[in-house]
């Protein structure tokens, strides 16, 4: 990967005025007007606030996107996640030059196109053919490029039969898999790609998403990808910048971004504490203190690599007043199906460290990588004995956590990027033989 | 470091300089403007019994009716030797021109709020389009009107005193000059009505109004004659000036003013401009308050 800078933004601000545009718009022009005349910088650019949904407006003006200042390197694949309303739309939009930005610049050494909305410019009453002419022109490609590719295109979208008809009697599916096979071949240096990949079936989105990567792999262009697909963008792209109430909140390696994202949003801790021993979850036999979930550095986190040894972390007061207490944990997927469930007293001196009464234990378990599968799970905490049978305390959903796999070539898939069936993936052991014999005993 | 500068294709950024066009990729982009126009052709009488007849149905029907209401009922005299539907139609055809170039282009950022809101191409190309695909259209309604004339030159009545002038050479610098007018006109209001959208009610009947204070059905003289008080409302009208113009050039009869189509023409470019410069700063953010 060449180290050129392609395209880099500069302190980029966008702002909106809150409210109905309209009345009050002739008396703010006016006034933007008279400092202009005067030499002043606009007024209203002043004023504004952080785009924060929820908090009561202070001011008619918010910035939807304020100070975004980021470079992206040519050929590379950077993933811009951000829940609804954090500047994303936005930031798109003036990339792809629909919209200005109010302050700030952005230059780029090359072309970009974006696939914001696909099948923009599509007109019902014409064919299908005649549409892709029109569609790859308003995306930028010239009658001779298109031309060129025009069988490519048709042969892509699977629409043969239809060409030749209005695009109105198209099913919704063709039209979304005709205008996509257009924007597929467009060849900017810069690709702009925003969730299109939520569209068509199956069978569609495994093409669209095998395009997508042979347009970052192999022709080594650059791509923007705009996404809530975590996993998506955790295969697809290398660096992901965090956008949060329009500004960039983290910008790094994507599986730490994604990290940040859902420790910001989802309200994911990879710990949770008690402090006060009378409100903790627990009777007077048991109490949690804490549950955590490290790596194998030791750091708290709640997103691992699908190799990652993952050590969760039971702290809890124990009497021993009862019997000897363990500490359960139970894990599961997110159809709440319990995969498998672990109890301390497996440990060999689980009944030796136990003799000690009213202390606070603390029981790592290690859950080895290459274990369980791809996706989010709940983990179960009790504590509890089992001569006699008592459950002390139960806590569900406390602490959830995601595996992820980033397919390169590590793990239980190896290089194979298709679907992988099956709730567990553990690592197995194969023996391999060559035999000396023939297919048919004689 | 100017090296390392003159390397970025193009920067997007706030400022906009008052007049700053990219000519080479309006150029790129010629393709697009060749679509769109053959789209606005090919469907615009898509499911119609008569089809591109309705190109010639409407200037005809129009220049009866003047015929009959302003020539035989109001008495309203036409150049002399001309024949009264001739008159009308050249007036009609000439000033439909302008009138579709206008009113086409000036919604142009309401109409293509959809196109624009998600992909970025010169914006500018949209209201040229319209200009060309209405640049048929006039083709063929002139292709009419010359039917129409032959016929009244050799068949009808020889006491008809018209023939066409070598300055009939002009006629495409009138076209350009309608083109010219109705773009920056259409121009400068679709820039306004992303804003202000009480000029979608203006164009309506000011186009009406336009056309009664643009000599379509009278000779600009009579006006003069009948009303020297208010002659100067149609005397600097260059929309007027233009149709006269072609009404002399087709005719042959009065003289063609050089004067006025020299202004006409100052006053056709001076408007294209100020609506290239009005469309240009609205296309940057109309999205944001359309």
């Amino acid at each position: 990967m060449s180290a050129e800078i392609i395209l880099q933004l500069n302190k980029v601000g966008k702002q909106y005025r809150l409210g109905l545009v309209g009345t009050g718009t002739l008396s703010h022009d006016l006034n933007r007007w008279w400092s202009k005349i005067r030499g002043k910088g606009d007024p209203y650019l002043k004023v504004g606030e952080e785009n924060d949904r929820k908090g009561k407006a202070a001011s008619q003006y918010v910035w939807a996107l304020q100070d975004i200042s980021f470079n992206v390197k040519k050929g590379e694949v950077l993933g811009i996640i951000g829940k609804n309303g954090a500047g994303k739309s936005t930031l798109l939009k003036i990339l792809s030059r629909v919209t200005s930005p109010s302050i700030g610049e952005i230059k780029t050494k090359g072309r970009i196109a974006s696939l914001l909305e696909v099948g923009t410019g599509f007109h019902p009453e014409m064919t299908g053919r005649e549409n892709i002419y029109l569609n790859g022109a308003i995306l930028g490609m010239t009658k001779a490029e298109i031309g060129s590719k025009i069988e490519e295109i048709i042969d892509f979208s699977g629409c043969l039969r239809y060409i030749d008809t209005p695009v109105k009697r198209y099913s919704s599916g063709m039209k979304v898999r005709l205008a996509f096979a257009v924007a597929a071949h467009l060849e900017p240096d810069i690709l702009i790609v925003d969730e299109v990949l939520a569209v068509g079936d199956a069978e569609f989105q495994k093409k669209a998403i095998g395009k997508m990567k042979d347009i970052s792999n192999s022709d080594g262009r650059t791509v923007l990808f705009v996404s809530h697909d975590m996993n998506a963008i955790e295969k697809l792209t290398d660096r992901t910048i965090v956008l949060i109430n329009g500004k960039v909140a983290y910008n790094g390696e994507t599986s730490d971004a994604i990290s940040f994202y859902l420790q910001n949003f989802e309200k994911r801790e990879p710990l949770v504490t008690w402090n006060n021993i009378e409100t903790a979850p627990g009777n007077q036999y048991a109490r949690l203190k804490s549950v955590a979930l490290k790596d194998q550095s030791g750091k708290l986190r709640n997103r691992f690599n699908i190799t990652e040894n993952i050590y969760l972390t039971i702290e809890y007061f124990d009497s021993n007043d009862t019997n000897n207490n363990t500490a359960i944990f139970h894990i599961l997927n997110d159809r709440k199906q319990t995969l498998f469930a672990s109890n301390e007293f497996v440990a060999d001196d689980w009944i030796e460290k136990h003799k000690k009464t009213n202390a606070i234990f603390s029981s790592t378990c290690k859950i080895p990588g290459n274990l369980l599968a791809e996706g989010s799970f709940s983990i179960l905490i009790a504590v509890g004995n089992y001569n006699p049978e008592l459950i002390h305390l139960i806590e569900q959903d406390l602490i959830t956590f995601e595996i992820y796999d980033s397919t390169k070539g590590e793990g239980v898939r190896g290089p194979y990027i298709g679907k992988w069936p099956g709730l567990m993936r553990p690592m197995l052991d194969w023996n391999i033989k060559i035999m000396d014999k023939k297919f048919t005993d004689e | 470091m100017k090296t390392a500068e003159d390397k970025w294709l193009y920067v997007i950024s706030a400022k906009k300089k008052l007049i700053d066009f990219n000519f080479s990729e309006i150029w790129r982009y010629r393709d697009l403007l060749f679509l769109f126009v053959k789209r606005d052709i090919i469907t615009l009488y898509k499911q119609t019994i008569l089809g591109p007849l309705w190109y010639i149905i409407q200037p005809l029907f129009t220049s009866l009716i003047f015929t009959l209401i302003f020539n035989n009922l109001a008495n309203i005299p036409v150049t002399d030797g001309v024949p009264n539907f001739l008159f009308n139609l050249a007036g009609i055809t000439s000033w439909n021109y302008f009138k579709e170039c206008l009113v086409g282009t000036s919604d142009t950022f309401k109409k293509n709020e959809n196109i624009f809101g998600k992909v970025y191409f010169p914006r500018v190309i949209m209201p040229m389009s319209v200009v060309v695909s209405n640049l048929l259209k006039f083709g063929i309604q002139v292709l009419i009107f010359v039917a129409f004339y032959l016929y009244f030159v050799w068949f009808a009545n020889p006491s008809y005193n018209i023939n066409p002038q070598a300055n009939l050479l002009l006629l495409p610098s009138l076209v350009i000059m309608m083109a010219l007018l109705g773009l920056g006109f259409g121009m400068i209001i679709s820039s306004m009505t992303t804003k202000y959208r009480d000029l979608t009610f203006l164009i309506q009947f000011g186009v009406q109004l336009l056309m009664y204070g643009s000599a379509v059905m009278y000779p600009m003289s009579f006006f003069k004659k009948e009303l020297p008080n208010y002659y100067w409302l149609i005397e600097y009208n260059p929309i007027a000036i233009i149709i006269e113009s072609f009404r002399t050039m087709v005719f042959g009869v009065g003289q063609l003013d050089l004067t006025k189509i020299g202004y006409a023409l100052i006053f056709s470019l001076f408007i294209f401009l100020i609506g290239l410069v009005v469309f240009n700063k609205t296309e940057k953010n109309f999205i944001d308050t359309i």
